[in-house]
């Protein structure tokens, strides 16, 4: 439970860049080194796949959530138009918009008191590891300090990441090719490994599993289209097969 | 149309539209609609469900048909890597690190021992 689920007096408050700097100072965490780590892989599977280091970067920075990312980097190597890649990763990065939305009440003072334009910017951090971050360790920050704690967090390991990531792919090319291969192989592994950890309910795991199969058949079968229908049909496949399972078996 | 796809800046287009704009929108509505939707909603299972799928589509692309380096291991090593790295993550208390250093010595490795 949550040590200080109210705002500290107006004469005990600490200043909100103590806060922000509290929260950059948070990134040297093991989460973060993971990230930094599965961003060190983009960038080989980025350099690999033909992206320029500008196009790289500007994936890095402006979407920061590595599925959309990597989602984005096929639709550009594979010519996919503008609409279809739109949708594409609109519909990889919808599972932002409920982690938002839980994470809001915890993140903004009681009474409506923060200026909504904060929340937008702060809401731009949002993505897996920064987010189960912020879940766990802001209850426990008295709530004026936990905005600026999370726009610390989040920009610090941004900047960060950004940096590596640009470092690794101009090193990429002066690698051995096996430790080049396994730069490209640590996204897939590091994504069926988050993926499944963070689903919590059965209708997630059977749709990961569904995309799995599916994904190949219309990659062969239907390629351009191929990730929407992967996810549309394997996502509604597990969505009705888990609930039709709960209705046989309350 | 066929101009501009050809261009040097279309790339960067795609990314702000499709990549920036697509992303970030559910990041904003996500803050309009707090305290207004349910996260443990039908919809919302529904909607998490595609998108779980989806990605896992962009993960088995990404072993089946990889570009660059990894293209040059076989087949079935990368998938035993992939997924005795998986087996691993399971069997070890879902740790991350265990699945990700476990697929990747056993794709080191076994580039080595074939001598490719």
């Amino acid at each position: 439970m949550s040590d200080f689920d109210v705002s500290s007096p107006p004469d005990q408050r600490l200043p909100s860049h103590v806060w922000f700097f509290r929260g950059a100072r948070a990134i040297v965490s093991l989460p973060a080194v993971i990230l930094t780590a599965a961003f060190i892989g983009y960038a080989g599977l980025a350099r690999e796949s033909g992206l320029t280091l500008g196009e790289t970067l500007m994936l890095t920075g402006l979407v920061w959530a590595l599925p959309s990312i990597v989602v984005m980097t096929g639709a550009i190597t594979s010519g996919m138009g503008i609409v279809p890649a739109a949708i594409a990763v609109a519909l990889a990065s919808v599972r932002l918009m409920p982690m938002t939305v839980a994470l809001l009440p915890i993140l903004r003072e009681e009474n409506g008191l923060t200026p909504r334009w904060k929340l937008f910017l702060a809401s731009h951090f949002v993505a897996v590891t920064a987010w189960v971050y912020a879940m766990i360790h802001l209850p426990h920050i008295p709530r004026e300090g936990r905005l600026p704690f999370f726009i610390g967090f989040g920009a610090t390991i941004s900047a960060f990441v950004f940096c590596v990531t640009g470092i690794a792919y101009q090193l990429v090319g002066e690698m051995p090719t096996p430790v080049t291969a396994a730069l490209f192989l640590l996204t897939p592994v590091y994504f069926l490994c988050s993926l499944w950890g963070a689903s919590k309910i059965s209708s997630e795991k059977a749709a990961m599993i569904a995309g799995l199969v599916l994904g190949p058949i219309f990659y062969v079968y239907l390629p351009g289209l191929d990730l929407l229908w992967t996810g549309l049909l394997g996502g509604t496949l597990a969505y009705l097969g888990t609930r039709i399972v709960r209705a046989v078996r309350p | 149309m066929s101009g501009a796809v050809d261009a040097w800046w279309w790339p960067y287009v795609m990314i702000v539209v499709a990549g920036w704009l697509a992303t970030d929108v559910w990041r904003w509505i996500g803050v309009l609609v707090a305290g207004r939707l349910r996260e443990d909603s039908e919809f919302l299972g529904w909607v998490k469900a595609v998108a779980t799928a989806l990605v896992a589509g962009v993960i088995a692309r990404l072993i089946l048909f990889p570009s660059g380096a990894l293209e040059g291991a076989p087949l079935w090593l990368r998938l035993a890597a992939a997924f005795l790295g998986f087996v691993a993550f399971l069997v070890m208390g879902q740790r991350l690190i265990v699945g990700v250093l476990t697929a990747e010595v056993l794709l080191i490795a076994g580039w080595l021992a074939l001598g490719l």
